[in-house]
């Protein structure tokens, strides 16, 4: 991929092909292979990158014309087939990723879906703002965000991170462009937030960001010996926490099953903090360079974390941290927004310690009435499948209004775990008794994270009145179904129109 | 049976060792594109494989999990590409191609014939190097995939009874190395397979027919389709044949020359 400039120029179709059957061909120096971010699963696709809106609008006539599928691409941080389409057009935001307004008077900014969470706070924080919401890595572009409506450890507090989008344009399938709001176009406004990219590509997103008086939070360790008094705390806490998230020690079993570390943490208050002008500095605000007291350098950091990626290393490591935990209970300590907001970047590419076979993460949404049962008996699973997750998270969620949501008022517990040529089936099928489970339970899945959901397993929830709702606006938007990803067609199946 | 690939397309197969080859990894769950230049002949094997009275052809919207079909002429090389395109397309993706088109037609003693052996050299190298180009360049790029080219025992050694033929198989063998050297560092297996004589319709009009070490055609297509899963280089079929030829190649030409045998 060579065009950088703005001025996109379509290439010219292949001129050698003369006497085809079809004209479908689009050029094969396009062709690459796409990854999801977990790296179990990857696609051939044709990328195109345009930086414009009128880039778009000719990928989506060059779509029409070749009848070709489009998969829409930001960063590519969703963990499973959320951004990849096999043989389809792989429409690439990464380079239509303008700045195009900031206002520090009222912490408004409007971008291009391109830009990520990290253009947005490195450009923001200097003044005093901060992103209502950001999700564990500050690499996911905010187109990629917006189509997933993804959450941060405040999701209780705050929603999710379609509550902070004010408006956006988006380009339609049939061409047309719109503007939405909460007033104008609402429905497409609550469906496209977290639509997975199946209703049009987002042109313009503008976002509100909170003010903050500090570049520190408070944050409190809370170590919790079980499932239960996790729970409960959270429960306690979340009436005053800014932010809640809790590590799950999943080879925890019998009295100690659950067991983990929770992490609370608050925003200073104005005048809490003297210097502020000092601590919102971007170079108080990076990430460690170095790690094991320096001898290592972070991005040699996943070759040493990969001998340890493995049953009993990882046992160790999930038994060492939740010791450790206990020393540090309710002792509280300062870190930075991005110190404490984006855990997953400390390491560069940690996920390539579970090379080759890669990751997949199981993260479901259960209402607060069953979510203990729900995770007791996933951690159990578990055990009983002997494929135990190397790292657990547990969140707050609260409902928000938009059609497609994954979030409940309730709990969620999202699960690592290794994928292996020997393993994959039965971790397909652990996952599968899971899945039986949430659905059971009036719980809900997320298309970031998903990678093992199959349709038939889906009928009660693709009954669903909003799932309708959906597919029924997508044939409206969408009438040729040119919007597709592997995902959209595991889980909606193929004739999902 | 478990295929390590999801995908594949089977150049030649409306009879023999293409045929067969696309059975065997149909039955195996492969999604397999056959093509061939016989759409009479394709129809009613891909029926037979799917079990169905509705024949997908590659245009329509087949379900995953049925064989589909192409017809094409191999030696219409300016089509190949659009068609390659479209059959990924339908496919959903691909992992392997078997290329196994090829003729052999029969020469009287002491005929020489540049027409045929044009013919020969059109459908065994010309066809070969369009197909197999399109996938090194699609599995190059995206780092993956498998291509398999059914050359022959007869590339070895340039046989008097045999020249097009032989120089055919020799070409491709020599094409397909020059192809591994040049995408193999990038996950791309390139096999080459040399079966020794296989009962088809190719081998029915000639005298190689009656050989005493011929097998039949699915046992052939077993052979190499195990060959190609397990990443072999170059595969004799069957593997007795490695012997047989590494003999023959060490024959001196002056000798070699008087082996009426060898050279009928």
């Amino acid at each position: 991929m060579s065009e950088v400039a703005t001025n996109y120029v379509e290439p010219q179709l292949d001129s050698n092909i003369s006497s085809t059957t079809k004209s479908t061909s689009l050029p094969t120096d396009r062709l690459e292979r796409v990854w999801g971010w977990g790296m179990a699963d990857s696609a051939v696709e044709y990328v195109y990158q345009p930086s414009t809106a009128e880039g778009v609008a000719v990928v989506f006539e060059t779509a029409k014309r070749t009848n070709r599928k489009i998969a829409i691409r930001g960063a590519g941080r969703s963990y499973g087939d959320a951004s990849i389409g096999s043989e389809e057009i792989s429409l690439d935001l990464t380079r239509f990723n303008r700045i195009l307004d900031w206002d520090p008077s009222t912490g408004v900014i409007i971008v291009e879906p391109g830009v990520t969470i990290s253009d947005i706070w490195r450009h923001c924080i200097g003044d005093g703002w901060w992103p209502y919401v950001v999700p564990g890595t500050m690499f996911p572009t905010i187109g990629g965000v917006a189509s997933m409506n993804i959450h941060g450890k405040n999701n209780f507090a705050v929603g999710t991170i379609g509550d902070h989008i004010l408006h956006f344009e988006i380009l339609l399938p049939n061409g047309e462009t719109r503007s939405c709001s909460r007033e104008v176009n609402a429905e497409l406004f609550h469906a496209a937030i977290g639509g997975f990219g199946m209703l049009g590509c987002f042109l313009t997103i503008t976002l509100e960001l909170k003010r903050i008086y500090s570049g520190k939070l408070k944050v409190l360790p809370i170590s919790c010996p079980d499932l239960r008094s996790m729970m409960d705390a959270f429960e306690t806490r979340s009436g005053t926490a800014d932010y809640l998230v809790a590590w799950l020690d999943c080879f925890g079993k019998g009295t100690g099953l659950g067991r983990g570390l929770m992490h609370q943490a608050n925003y200073l208050q104005q005048g809490e903090d003297s210097a502020p002008f000092n601590s919102l500095k971007m170079e108080n605000q990076e990430l460690p360079d170095t790690f094991l007291f320096g001898l290592v350098p972070k991005s040699m950091m996943w070759r040493f974390m990969k001998p340890f990626v493995r049953n009993t290393g990882m046992h160790f490591i999930n038994w060492a941290k939740y010791q450790s935990g206990k020393l540090s209970h309710l002792k509280s300590h300062m870190e930075s927004h991005a110190g404490f907001a984006f855990l997953l970047d400390y390491v560069p590419n940690w996920k390539w310690s579970y090379r080759p076979g890669g990751l997949i993460q199981y993260q479901s949404f259960i209402p607060k009435e069953t979510a203990y049962d729900v995770f007791r008996k996933q951690v159990e699973l578990q055990h009983k499948f002997g494929i135990i997750s190397y790292l657990g998270v547990m969140k707050r969620h609260r409902e928000d209004p938009f059609l497609m949501t994954h979030a409940v008022d309730g709990f969620s517990l999202a699960l690592d775990f290794k994928v292996t040529k020997k393993n994959k089936a039965r971790l397909w099928k652990l996952c599968a008794e899971m899945d039986e489970l949430v659905l059971h339970n009036g719980g809900r899945f997320y298309f970031a994270k998903d990678s093992t959901i199959r349709a038939e397993r889906m009928s009660d929830y693709l009954q669903e009145e909003r799932v309708q709702a959906f597919l029924k606006l997508k044939k409206q938007v969408d009438p040729e179904n040119m919007l597709q990803t592997n995902l959209y067609r595991r889980v909606f199946g193929q004739d999902s129109t | 049976m478990n295929s390590p690939w999801k995908q594949a397309i089977v150049v030649g197969a409306s009879s023999g060792i293409g045929e067969e080859i696309a059975r065997q990894l149909s039955a195996a769950g492969v999604r397999v594109c056959l093509v061939a230049r016989r759409e009479d002949e394709l129809k009613r094997i891909v029926s037979e494989m799917n079990n169905l009275g509705v024949i997908p052809s590659a245009t329509s919207n087949a379900s995953i999990g049925n064989a589909i079909y192409r017809a094409h002429d191999v030696t219409d090389i300016d089509s190949a590409p659009a068609i390659f395109q479209d059959i990924c397309t339908e496919l959903g993706g691909l992992d392997a191609i078997f290329y196994a088109s090829g003729i052999m037609p029969s020469f009287a003693l002491g005929e020489y014939d540049i027409h045929k052996e044009k013919a020969i050299i059109e459908i065994n190298v010309i066809g070969a190097m369009s197909w197999i180009n399109l996938a090194a360049e699609r599995f190059g790029r995206t780092g993956a995939g498998t291509i398999v080219g059914i050359s022959s025992v007869a590339g070895d050694r340039g046989r008097g009874g045999m020249a097009g033929y032989a120089t055919s198989k020799a070409g491709l063998n020599t094409y397909m190395e020059a192809i591994r050297n040049r995408v193999g560092a990038n996950g791309v297996n390139v096999v080459i397979v040399k079966p020794g004589p296989v009962r088809t319709p190719m081998t029915a009009t000639s005298d190689v027919g009656k050989l005493p070490m011929i097998i039949n055609a699915d046992e052939a297509a077993r052979l190499i389709i195990s060959a190609a899963a397990n990443k072999k280089k170059i595969a004799y079929v069957p593997r007795k044949w490695q012997l047989v030829m590494f003999i023959i190649r060490t024959i001196p030409s002056f000798l070699f020359q008087r082996m009426k045998n060898l050279n009928s």
